[in-house]
């Protein structure tokens, strides 16, 4: 009997260890690190962070393997990394929005002796450190190396903006003359003027995805540049984001969409390019990241007459655009040999020299020294305009329920600018008493 | 092992090593995800908050069924009115081919095979591209229905349509599986049957009503049973052509289900919702079964 017993246990253990796959990784002594994996998204940056990783592997033989995820499925595999503590990754450029969650969950190492005793937190600029490393906000705790800065932008059309005859009907039409836009009305004119759908021309392509946070990532520059912010300064959002200028904002931002190329019901970074790229719209917002394609002739038949600017101004005096862009952070389920590695490849990767080859090779740095310098602001046509963006940046909560709160918006805001439901005042006092509630269950307000 | 040892083991204990291993795995698989979803059902938890569970007993159930501003209540209206649209069409398209297609004459095999061909595609890939077909710029689907495509609708950005395009995509694609269960239906139909009616001189229709449709039936039933299920776990159809959007208008129980446990992560209530899922397809499931075992006595 015992014997019997004994034979069921043993393969028992046998097959619990073949399933769970527990053999190996327990028994496996301590090593010397030789690779680092970080974790980013599928995208043209994530590229260059492999180029910059490989000379690291050059100067100290340890490889870097950057492992992309496409954008739909980045948050999922995140999200399944952390709750099963899992330690596929060493590092993470994670979106600003979840640093709280890295943070006050415990997935993200704490950074801030690092930073502060190697100096690196003054090495970039005090916007991206405060919205890609910064949590609680204004606490001096670091989570994230301010990695990839990004904002919401625009391209347009040199050839059509600057055509003699366009200029003059336009001037005769709006009474002023027909240029680069510094006001949304201007840009609002613009778009109307070269809504065409019988010549196949359009006005502006602008943010309407419903997954994830594409609408909200492009409502907020009109929602910021009426002077509208996602709360107060307790937090509160009842009679903010439902407030008459955010009503305003939203019903502009649903009459620029009426001068949108048709298709772009549904557009994120990849539409609003196409959509331009195929000559269809005059006009599109955009990450500055995803701009690289605009010049490229092999892709963008129309990259000779493109041209860039930043975000314009409301009509309250108010100018800021929406934040992209990623910070680096140390995975919290790694053992302290990889947290040193990871640790010493930001200090290597924090260096001035190689931030500005991080620039060179198309990365957006955040380091202060090289964002300013003459080199970097002609690198690109669309360098100057990011630069600017990148003083006037807002973003959406970072709190670690960031997501409850983002999925009303996204769902209101959609289901008003692009399926025509209800008004503009409904589809934000829903939303805003749906955050309320959010932000009440969680405790982060009083009921 | 030696000669001895080989020796001892009985064919029950050879039996066991067998069995165990499908068993242990089953259970680490299956059960224990199983039980382990319901438990966490009565609990407040989320799987990346890094804290235990927090029984809240009946909480969550209660929240999904009786809050109205947690519009569980839309999702399953969604679902149901998907259901029953993209059901009733299917059947009445694939009961349709059948009929059609029930007569041999030449090149049936080849179109039989060609009308079957929807259903063999990644439902993913068949979103993917009815999005870019429904595309008011690029897809055809509009220069089929209106004189001025340009000027047509947004299908699937439209209220009204969104939920209307995901059908006529579920119906182009499941259609020819009810079709291929009805044609394996009519096709036991005995000859002798007709052959009485014909020489009582009973009408086409009387045939069809008396004879052709309750000998399908129990087919149709249990097509009806494959469709209705799938179509209450609807997610990448959904997903791949309209999100749920626009707002949350084709937002099905199933897309409900991973924005709550993949999105925000709300463990806990999104297990009692797959729970109350579970429960309303196993209780159509035997409402369709008791109709099927009702249809074969009759």
């Amino acid at each position: 009997m015992m014997k019997k017993t004994g034979s069921f246990l043993l393969l028992a253990v046998l097959v619990l260890s073949l399933a769970l796959g527990v053999g190996g990784a327990t028994a496996a002594p301590k090593a010397q690190v030789t690779e680092l994996k970080i974790f980013w998204a599928q995208w043209p940056p994530a590229d260059y962070l492999q180029e910059i990783g490989n000379r690291y592997e050059a100067e100290t033989g340890i490889k870097v393997t950057v492992i992309q995820e496409p954008w739909g499925t980045f948050l999922d595999r995140m999200t399944a990394e952390w709750a099963a503590k899992g330690d596929a990754y060493d590092m993470v450029v994670g979106d600003s929005q979840w640093l709280g969650q890295g943070a006050e969950q415990g997935h993200y190492m704490e950074l801030t002796d690092f930073m502060v005793e190697n100096g690196i937190h003054e090495t970039v600029t005090p916007a991206t450190l405060q919205f890609y490393g910064e949590y609680p906000p204004g606490s001096g705790r670091y989570w994230a190396y301010p990695t990839e800065g990004d904002a919401v932008g625009w391209a347009y059309r040199k050839d059509r903006l600057e055509d003699p005859e366009e200029m003059a009907a336009f001037e005769a039409k709006y009474g002023y003359p027909l240029a680069v836009p510094k006001t949304w009305m201007e840009l609002r004119d613009i778009a109307e003027f070269f809504y065409r759908p019988d010549e196949n021309v359009y006005g502006a392509a602008i943010y309407t995805q419903k997954d994830y946070d594409g609408m909200i990532m492009g409502y907020e520059n009109v929602m910021f540049s009426w002077g509208v912010n996602w709360q107060d300064e307790n937090n509160q959002v009842l009679g903010i984001v439902n407030s008459e200028r955010a009503v305003e904002a939203l019903e502009f931002y649903k009459e620029l969409y009426q001068f949108a190329p048709p298709g772009t019901d549904n557009a994120f970074f990849t539409e609003v390019n196409s959509a331009f790229i195929n000559g269809q719209a005059t006009l599109v917002m955009n990450y500055f990241a995803f701009f690289p394609d605009m010049l490229d002739v092999g892709k963008n038949p129309y990259a000779q007459v493109t041209d860039f600017f930043a975000g314009p101004a409301g009509p309250y005096g108010d100018r800021y655009v929406a934040l992209g862009g990623q910070g680096l952070s140390v995975l919290n389920y790694i053992s302290d040999e990889r947290k040193q590695a990871s640790l010493d490849f930001i200090k290597w990767f924090a260096q001035e020299d190689i931030q500005r080859q991080w620039a060179e090779v198309g990365g957006y740095t955040c380091n202060i020294a090289v964002l300013e310098s003459e080199a970097f602001l002609n690198h690109t046509p669309y360098n100057p305009a990011f630069a600017e963006s990148m003083t006037f940046v807002k973003d959406f909560w970072n709190i670690p329920i960031y997501n409850d709160l983002l999925e009303p918006a996204q769902r209101y805001i959609n289901g008003y600018v692009v399926g025509n439901v209800g008004t503009a005042k409904e589809a934000l006092d829903g939303m805003a008493v749906e955050q309320h509630e959010v932000l009440v269950e969680a405790g982060v307000i009083d009921g | 092992m030696t000669q001895h040892g080989r020796r001892q083991m009985s064919d029950k204990t050879i039996a066991h090593f067998f069995i165990w291993p499908t068993l242990i795995l089953l259970i680490v698989m299956n059960i224990f995800p199983l039980f382990y979803s319901l438990y966490l059902s009565f609990n407040d938890y989320s799987v990346i908050a890094n804290e235990p569970p927090q029984w809240v007993a009946l909480d969550n159930y209660e929240k999904i069924l009786t809050t109205e501003r947690s519009r569980y209540w839309h999702n399953f209206t969604v679902t149901g009115r998907y259901a029953a649209l993209s059901v009733g069409l299917q059947i009445v398209i694939g009961f349709g081919l059948a009929m059609l297609l029930r007569e041999k004459f030449r090149g049936s095999g080849l179109i039989t095979t060609l009308i079957l061909i929807p259903m063999m595609l990644s439902p993913v890939v068949v979103g993917l591209f009815w999005k870019l077909i429904f595309d008011p710029s690029k897809g055809f689907f509009n220069y089929l229905i209106y004189l001025n495509p340009r000027g047509g609708d947004q299908w699937l950005s439209d209220a009204t349509l969104g939920l209307w395009a995901i059908v006529i995509v579920d119906v182009w694609m499941w259609s020819p599986f009810v079709m291929l269960l009805c044609l394996s239906g009519l096709g036991a139909i005995p000859n002798y049957l007709y052959e009485a009616a014909a020489i009582d001189r009973a009408s086409a229709w009387f045939q069809f009503r008396r004879i052709t449709l309750p000998q399908v039936m129990p087919l149709l039933l249990i097509a009806v049973l494959f469709r209705t299920i799938e179509a209450f776990k609807a997610f990448d159809l959904v997903m791949g052509l309209t999100g749920g959007g626009p707002g949350d208008r084709t937002e099905t129980v199933a897309v409900r289900l991973y924005s709550e446990a993949f999105l925000k992560t709300r463990t806990g209530e999104s297990s009692a919702l797959a729970y109350i899922v579970l429960i309303i397809i196993i209780s159509i499931s035997n409402l369709y079964i008791r109709a099927l075992n009702r249809a074969r006595e009759g």
